[in-house]
């Protein structure tokens, strides 16, 4: 059984449509990327899965329909989404932004064993624990937001551009990051990125959206073999 | 010395009133980013269910804590009756909206209980007693430890719980919080309903003194929208230790600047509040972030 399945998914803002009929597979442990343009419904797709955005077709996680249900419903079930912008609490602590991701649990030994992992795994963070997140670094508030998804202990992340404005060494300091955190936590990724390197540096297959269509699909080698798509996401 | 020590504490009884007020104001700006302007007007309508239950016969400490809960369960009514509807949209429409909860409350209560004054049973003794030389009212004091109890217990809610923890990363951003599995429609609800049960406190401490109707918290809600901002809004402490400067200002200016008399003295704190802000935008105990991007 796959973990996450998208069947046919369309989703619309007010009357205009925005996603046509997206299908996805995520197999337990994956990590899949989405690619495509700006405009071509990358974020929309990540916020039909969180239920942020109403949707026709069927999510489903887990084997189960969870289409309809509110963004803090999926996240109760394991869908760790890392929004666009990132989405940190300015005015809360690095701490308690982490302590916010770690809301709904109740195994206590094992939050603070997972916030002592998270600040293992972005040393920048444990730097500034007590700063207000409105006063770090575009970089360190791209890793708290990850940190803060981690922290639920998800079984899915949902990753939206997470190197957008970073320096490149910044940015791979995020996706080194990601790396370990599916393979020492098992946490299964959707990434959407416009830097195919860094995706592919996680991800076994991809989809490449095109205004709201599924485009292309394929596993890693298979579209970097391919001219198309190295002159679209590889720039050559 | 003895004539000032008694203009200081006289100012510190009047300073608890506005702090009691201010303190809930503070808590919906730690819940929900918002400032309720509706404030007054629900501690006042859960105050006349107190007035109306001791009418009844009910005994006063009873009827005062059924004002309470009533309060929140108005807070919690109007937040997703009401406020619901505003909190996706920009927080200026939802500011005016609590400007029209506060007339339509001060209106609904005046429906009810007329626009005069009713005089209302306190807690506490009406007496006074000497401490060298400065007279200090029995009630004052019990204001005063009442709020500072519920000042603590404030702090310790932001501070020490994840229920306060979860409530300020609603006010920060809800949809992101949404992200976190917060149940951020509750979350706002309980806020507004500890507000409220928070300004019904105030209600039934000061309407022994200002004796109660539908208008008791006008004059107050602008002295405790002062003390919020003084105070940062969303620092407990902050709005207290504002509370009591403003009500020492007032009380010191009424006493000593001839020319200012009881008429203006309402001016002095209000001008002094303006230097303050303009020095420390923050507030005195706001936090100052710097932003970077
Ligand atoms: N809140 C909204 N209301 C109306 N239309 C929207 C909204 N958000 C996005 N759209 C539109 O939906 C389409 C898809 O947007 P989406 O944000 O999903 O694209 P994206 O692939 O994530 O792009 P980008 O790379 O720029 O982030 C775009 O045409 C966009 O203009
Ligand atoms: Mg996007």
């Amino acid at each position: 059984m796959s973990l996450l399945e998208l069947e046919d998914v369309r989703a619309s803002y007010g009357h205009a449509d925005v996603l046509h009929g997206i299908s996805l597979t995520l197999p337990d442990n994956g990590a899949t990327g989405l690619l495509g343009a700006n405009g071509a419904g990358k974020t929309t797709t990540l916020r039909a899965i969180s239920g942020m955005v109403r949707t026709t077709g069927r999510v489903l996680f887990e084997g189960r329909d969870i289409s309809g249900l509110g963004p803090d419903r999926t996240a109760a079930l394991g869908i760790a989404h890392v929004p666009e912008g990132r989405g940190t609490l300015g005015q809360l602590t690095v701490r308690e932004n982490l302590l916010v991701g770690a809301y709904r649990r109740k195994d206590k030994a094992a939050v603070s064993a997972d916030l002592d992992y998270c600040l293992d795994l972005f040393p920048n963070l444990a730097e500034r624990i007590r700063s207000h997140a409105a006063a770090l670094s575009g970089g360190e508030q791209q890793m708290l937001a990850v940190g803060r998804a981690f922290m639920a202990k998800p079984r899915v992340m949902l990753l939206d551009e997470a190197s957008l404005g970073l320096a490149p060494s910044t940015a791979r300091r995020v996706y080194d990051a990601v790396v370990r955190l599916r393979q020492e936590a098992q946490v299964a990724m959707v990434v959407v990125e416009q830097n195919a390197n860094l995706a592919f540096s996680v991800v076994d297959d991809a989809t490449v959206l095109e205004t709201g269509r599924v485009a292309l699909h394929g596993t890693s080698s298979e579209l970097l073999g391919m001219d198309a798509v190295r002159r679209a996401y590889l720039g050559g | 010395m003895s004539y000032f020590v008694q203009v200081v504490v006289d100012g510190l009884s009047n300073g608890a009133i506005y702090a009691a007020l201010a303190l809930a104001i503070v808590l919906v700006f730690r819940a929900t980013g918002l400032v309720n302007f509706a404030q007054g007007g629900m501690a006042v309508a859960a105050t006349f269910v107190a007035y109306a239950l001791v009418r009844a016969g009910v005994p006063v400490l009873a009827a005062l804590l059924a004002a309470v809960v009533a309060g929140f369960a108005l807070g919690a009514l109007l937040e997703r009756g009401v406020m619901r509807h505003f909190e996706r949209g920009e927080p200026d429409t939802a500011i005016v909206a609590t400007i029209a909860l506060l007339l339509l409350l001060t209106g609904g209560s005046a429906f009810f209980f007329g626009y005069e004054p009713h005089p209302f049973p306190s807690l506490f003794p009406n007496r006074t007693f000497e401490v060298l030389g400065v007279f200090v009212s029995l009630r004052s004091v019990g204001t005063i430890v009442v709020l500072l109890a519920v000042m603590a217990g404030l702090q310790l809610l932001f501070r020490s719980t994840k229920l306060g923890l979860a409530m300020r990363a609603v006010a920060d951003n809800p949809e992101s919080s949404a992200l976190s599995a917060l149940p951020v429609s509750r979350l706002l609800m309980v806020g507004w309903g500890l507000a409220a049960a928070l300004g019904a406190i105030a209600g039934v401490l000061v309407a022994p003194q200002l004796f109660i109707s539908p208008g008791m918290l006008d004059f107050v809600l602008v002295y405790a929208l002062a003390a919020a901002i003084l105070g940062g809004l969303d620092s407990p402490v902050g709005a207290v230790v504002a509370a009591a400067f403003i009500g020492v200002a007032e009380s010191l200016a009424g006493a000593y600047v001839d020319i200012v008399g009881d008429d203006l003295k309402i001016a002095v704190p209000f001008l002094a509040v303006m230097v303050i802000l303009v020095l420390r935008p923050q507030g005195l105990f706001g936090k100052k972030t710097t932003v970077r991007v």
